[in-house]
């Protein structure tokens, strides 16, 4: 087969692979910063002999970015789950569908930044706090709660360099091959009028 | 469009970008005010309070820059493919400052009552409304340098093949 084709099939090979890591990648984010949760029970004083306790739940709901994390890292999963089963079942992109891809890959990689930088700022305030504002840093009290979600932000970390990966081989796949030079026609094929 | 149009348009529109992000560093970077929390503690407010504010003003001036590097191209060059990588790295860096400091303002001006974080606004208006505007001006920013990558793989690529060679 010609140079052409191998280089194509090298392409498809390779944003194939990359594709699957990065699915796997962003939707093991996903799930464990939903699934994210903790509760812990204060004793706030004593009645009589009987202490009263309140109990506490850390949840990926109560910070706006965290949602939007899941919400980035779904979304993701999903794009990746439906370039990959077209690529399965045998859906050429063609025409209009090759730079579409190219497009929609850009876009993937720019929402999973925004979701992953948005978590991650707010993670580093719930671990340090920021004495300026007299915020707190709350993960002292729910250390579970904030392993689970550095896991998460480091999974989505590895899909969004994985998701750049994939964004330059699609726009290389744009790239038309270089026309091979034409060869000199034989001497036996030059008609004698 | 002819070419020479077309190229005014694109250096009109650089320039817009550039100005979009060199007005987000520098409005983010100038904001500080004295404030007092329940008119005893004073303390000053300054973008370098919180990390997620310094790394949306260091991206500002990395990409501001880079814009006014970018200017100085000649049109027939062949680094415009290379142009072409770093405005795609560029976006994908001001979509993540935005969203940094986005979600930290967000904090700051709505508060977290399960965390217990106070809002702070109240306290510093001043300096609430300008890192607001500086954040408007970074989004402004990384809407035109997504049209500039969007114009840039349509130009140096040619996926729709409107070229004859």
């Amino acid at each position: 087969m010609g140079r052409a084709e191998v280089v194509q099939k090298r392409q498809k090979a390779a944003i194939m692979a990359l594709r699957v890591a990065a699915l796997l990648a962003t939707a093991a984010a996903t799930i464990v910063m939903a699934l994210n949760k903790e509760t812990r029970t204060f004793v706030v004083g004593t009645v009589g002999t009987t202490p009263v306790t309140a109990s506490v739940t850390a949840k990926f709901q109560h910070t706006p970015a965290n949602v939007f994390f899941v919400i980035a890292n779904a979304m993701a999963s999903n794009h990746n789950l439906m370039m990959i089963g077209s690529d399965l079942f045998g859906l050429e992109f063609k025409g209009f569908k090759l730079p579409l891809v190219a497009v929609l890959d850009m876009l993937n990689a720019a929402l999973l930044s925004a979701g992953v930088h948005g978590a991650a700022f707010m993670a580093q305030l719930a671990k340090n706090g920021n004495s300026h504002a007299r915020w707190n840093e709350i993960c002292d009290n729910f250390q579970g709660y904030c392993n689970r979600g550095g896991v998460a932000i480091l999974a989505a970390y590895v899909g969004l360099l994985l998701t750049l990966g994939i964004t330059v081989v699609s726009i290389v796949k744009l790239l038309k091959p270089k026309p091979k030079p034409q060869s000199q026609p034989l001497a036996s094929e030059i008609e004698v009028p | 469009m002819a070419m020479s149009q077309r190229a005014t348009a694109i250096l009109a529109t650089r320039l817009i970008a550039l100005i979009a992000t060199l007005i987000a560093a520098v409005v983010m970077a100038s904001s500080h005010e004295k404030g007092s929390i329940f008119g005893a503690i004073s303390y000053e407010a300054k973008y370098s309070d919180t990390p997620a504010f310094k790394y949306f003003v260091i991206a500002n001036v990395v990409v501001t820059i880079y814009g006014f590097l970018v200017l100085f191209l000649p049109s027939e060059s062949q680094l415009w493919r290379l142009v072409l990588v770093f405005d795609l790295v560029l976006t994908m860096l001001l979509v993540s400052s935005i969203s940094a400091a986005l979600a930290i303002a967000q904090v700051g001006k709505k508060g977290n009552s399960h965390a217990g974080w106070l809002p702070v606004c109240n306290q510093i208006p001043k300096y609430c409304s300008q890192t607001t505007a500086a954040l408007v001006a970074g989004f402004v920013g990384l809407v035109v340098y997504f049209l500039l990558v969007c114009y840039s793989i349509h130009r140096d690529l040619d996926p729709f093949l409107v070229r004859k060679n």
